[in-house]
């Protein structure tokens, strides 16, 4: 700069171009080129499984696209929001609109203490402005336009409102210059002020909270304690510790489902209330709590959520030897509307497995058995079918789901029929060849619970509900800026009147044309 | 009444609204056919401020031709107000079967996709109704009647379901509100959408003497109406989709914003329309690039609404993280139909 003999085009300094860059950033064009690209890099992650919402399904897909998974493995295209370009894409925006937040407050807080500006030197230049012609004098017409603005709340501009006499200027002169709708950029500002106020509450609440699942048997002998080791599936955030567990203990006493009885969608589950009780410290007395679909349980700081119900048969598996190879109640995961259950009965000891259905209420029709509702009522319905393998369950090899089972070292048992093996409640299953006995004992109910911390929620929540209110000012309220001058001219008082909108969405002319009325002494309806 | 004669009054009245919606497009039809070829020197124009003949006066052969320019218009004025009036008729119709539809399901009647097709079409139709007088809305007429014709229609033959009671996740007084400001915000996207649509549709006749493209407000005056519409459909849309929806999902699925696609898509939507807000006041964006925006932002909508159901290859019941064949208590609404997020 302090060559001006060069006219040679040069190269931007480091400091010229950190500053056309954070001009380039911070700029509207950006910012909005930045919200497009956030609404089109959240579209992969609606269309393909997502880690986070359901892994199975996740793990399905990619056993049936083996080019394309390294692919979108490499582009984070599983965990589509946690993907480093998505961060990238929204803290841009957030830099940018920092950057496009303070200067804006500056300019602000000082428009918020400046006058209304003057009155431009040709007011019928403006894109809307009248003028027409009175008999009042210039005194008359000033006093009532001071007096109609400021009852409208315009905010006029100081010193205004006086009338020049003669002798000051060559004509007599008086003019108004008011302005109201400050609370316009105030909404603005606030609502980007708020936006960052959510986003911080939103990650912080994620990087410490954490959500887990646990299925719970319905029963006193049952339960659960909050270690991280009884947890079946856990999801941490990044900043999680694992001492923010807090200490409770609970169980499912009772639980109570409302199943239609008509209609359509009859056999289905309709209300769901478990009786819970729980502690809340060693020492601290068992509580009560009726936990059910949108009534969660608090417990210091811990959200503890009802989301899911199935039934777990109790089965007793015997080895040829008569000894007891497995004993207890096997949760089984429900396939329909109807709690028609699949589950998997995996010894880890002796060589017999099973798999099969669990019907609740079944019924034969045409020899095929058919579930007709999740209603077990007393039980005297409800059917075991299982199909039974034999051989090495992989139980030993590796960490597997408990909810499949690995047939691919194992030959099937069949009964004589070559069919399955049906078990109501209280009865035995002998397997052929002397290999063991299997019985079907009783059934219980499980719960799923989801156990969740999200700390800042309420930061969140509050920082939502302002980004509304800012949200509304910025859109509804109307700034403008009017101007009046009257000038004494040979035919009369000529009075000019303009009004500039400066969010551009005014019904302009009308204000206009209301002011004027006004002005006249015309009876208008009030124009906000 | 029982809740089966209220279903089947239900049924009827969506029927007739049909029948009467169509007849309603009909005569718009016949109003906008009538003004093609014809100058733009209709009195009944509400706003239109020149006056009849501004061509200035008109000599005596062109007489005849001036006295059939004065049939048409009345013709015009006529079918319009008729089509109106069987708008307001086929309106009514159709509240009364969003009610009656609530009455036999004893519940709010926005719990599954044909109930909120004919909710959300409902609320597009009487916010026109409404609005039609303020807004100066005739030139959207035909529009919006046949919009709200073809998806109660296809509502009726796609998607109807009989009356059901609401799974558990979806019983709670959030669906009243969550559900009902969405619905509302979405009407309110739709009216601004199809103002946005004959915006860009204007932009290639600005100067149109004749046809239905004359009725249409000027540029700058479509750009306002479509404006304050979105506006107002914006401040609902964030309050369903950013305060009601993140309540209703932390009580009844424990975390108050998942990422599953409709809620994905209701983001999408907002930043999309958020988009639309700066676009007009951005220079290079403001008219035609705002205008394509908005209507980018009410196909995401739609597509949240109805297509995502079918595209989406994420888990139904992906709340629960069970393997996605367990039903969960807790289903997300997209199996049981309802637009949430």
């Amino acid at each position: 700069m302090s060559e001006p003999v060069r006219e040679t085009p040069r190269e931007m300094s480091a400091r010229e171009l950190a500053r056309w860059s954070w001009r380039q950033l911070t700029s509207m064009r950006t910012a909005l080129i930045l919200l497009l690209l956030l609404a089109i890099a959240a579209v992969p992650g609606s269309l393909i499984p997502q880690e986070n919402l359901d892994s199975v399904k996740v793990s399905n897909w990619q056993d049936a696209h083996t080019t394309l998974t390294p692919i979108y493995r490499r582009l984070g295209l599983f965990d589509v929001y946690g993907a480093p370009w998505f961060a990238a894409i929204y803290v841009l925006l957030m830099v940018s609109l920092i950057g496009c937040i303070i200067p804006r407050l500056f300019v602000y807080w000082r428009g918020l203490r400046a006058q209304p500006p003057a009155a431009p030197r040709n007011l019928l230049r403006m894109p809307d402005a009248i003028s027409y012609t009175t008999s009042e004098s210039v005194a008359d017409v000033v006093a009532r336009a001071n007096a109609v603005l400021s009852r409208k709340r315009y905010r006029l501009r100081g010193g205004t409102g006086r009338v020049a006499s003669a002798s000051e200027r060559i004509e007599t002169v008086g003019e108004v210059a008011a302005e109201k709708g400050y609370l316009r950029e105030a909404g603005n500002l606030l609502f980007h002020c708020a936006v960052i106020v959510v986003l911080v509450g939103f990650a912080v609440g994620s990087l410490f909270g954490y959500k887990g699942g646990v299925i719970v048997l319905v029963g006193d002998q049952y339960g659960f304690s909050n270690e991280l080791t009884q947890y079946d599936d856990f999801a941490p955030g990044s900043l999680f510790q694992p001492d923010q567990l807090n200490w409770f203990d609970l169980h499912i006493h009772d639980f109570h489902v409302d199943w239609l009885t008509s209609g359509p969608r009859q056999g289905m589950a309709k209300g769901f209330r478990s009786d819970v009780e729980y502690q809340d410290g060693p020492d601290s007395p068992t509580k009560t709590y009726d936990l059910a679909v949108n009534h969660p349980l608090e417990i210091g700081g811990t959200e503890v959520f009802l989301i899911g119900h199935g039934y777990a048969p109790v089965v007793t598996v015997r080895d040829g030897k008569g000894d007891i190879v497995a004993s207890g109640p096997q949760t089984f995961l429900p396939e329909n509307q109807s709690f028609l259950s699949f589950g998997v009965i995996k010894p880890a000891a002796g060589d017999i497995s099973a798999q099969g259905l669990f019907y609740p209420a079944e019924v034969t029709l045409g020899g095929q058995p058919q579930n007709i509702t999740g209603d077990i009522g007393d039980k005297s319905a409800a059917m075991l079918s299982l199909q039974v393998w034999k051989g090495d369950n992989g139980l030993q090899d590796s960490e597997q789901s408990v909810y499949t089972l690995d047939t691919s070292r194992m030959t099937k048992v069949n009964d004589t029929g070559g069919r399955a093996f049906n078990l109501r409640v209280g009865q035995t299953a002998k397997l052929p060849n002397g290999l063991g006995t299997i019985t079907f004992d009783d059934v219980v109910r499980w719960n799923k619970l989801q156990i969740s911390q999200t700390p800042f929620k309420h930061v969140a929540l509050g920082g939502v509900t302002l980004a509304l209110l800012g949200l509304m000012g910025s859109l509804f309220i109307r700034p403008r800026r009017v101007w009046v001058r009257a000038r004494e001219t040979a035919g009369g008082t000529l009075v000019e009147v303009a009004v500039l909108d400066r969010s551009g969405n005014d019904e302009v002319d009308a204000v206009v044309s209301g002011l004027v009325a006004q002005l006249q002494g015309r009876e208008v309806e009030e124009l906000t | 009444m029982s809740t089966h004669t209220y279903e089947l009054l239900s049924n009827r009245a969506v029927a007739t609204a049909g029948v009467v919606y169509f007849l309603a497009l009909l005569s718009h039809l016949v109003e906008w056919s009538a003004l093609i070829g014809r100058r733009r020197t209709d009195p009944d124009v509400v706003e239109e401020r020149e006056l009849v003949g501004a061509g200035g006066p008109a000599p005596d052969a062109e007489l005849v031709e001036a006295q059939d320019t004065d049939d048409r218009s009345e013709r015009v004025a006529m079918f319009g107000r008729l089509g109106y009036l069987l708008t307001c008729i086929a309106a009514l119709a159709h509240a009364t079967a969003v009610v009656s539809r609530g009455l036999a399901a004893g519940r709010v009647p926005w719990g599954n996709m044909y109930e909120f097709t004919v909710t959300g079409t409902c609320v597009v139709a009487v916010a026109y109704v409404v609005l039609y007088r303020r807004l100066k809305l005739s030139w959207m007429a035909p529009a919006v009647v046949a919009f709200v014709m073809v998806f109660l229609m296809v509502g009726v033959l796609a998607l109807y379901t009989p009356v059901e009671p609401l799974t558990e996740a979806l019983n709670s007084y959030w669906l009243v509100i969550h559900v009902f400001a969405a619905s509302l915000a979405t009407g309110a996207f739709t009216l601004g959408g199809i103002a946005s649509i004959i915006y860009l549709v204007k932009r290639r006749y600005p100067e149109a003497a004749s046809g239905w493209m004359s009725r249409v407000p000027s540029l700058a005056s479509l750009d306002r109406t479509a404006y304050r519409i979105h506006a107002f459909g914006f401040v609902l849309w964030t309050f369903a989709v950013l305060i009601t929806g993140p309540i209703w999902a932390h009580q009844a699925w424990g975390s108050y914003w998942n990422w599953d696609p409709k809620e994905v898509w209701a983001f999408i939507t907002w930043v999309v329309y958020a988009g639309y807000l700066h676009a007009r006041a951005t220079a290079g964006w403001k008219g035609r690039n705002a205008a394509i925006l908005a209507i980018v932002g009410l196909a995401t909508l739609w597509f949240n609404f109805i297509g995502i159901n079918y595209f989406s290859t994420t888990s139904q019941h992906s709340y629960a993280s069970l393997p996605s064949q367990a039903p969960a208590i807790v289903e997300a609404p997209l199996s049981a139909g309802t637009v949430t997020a």
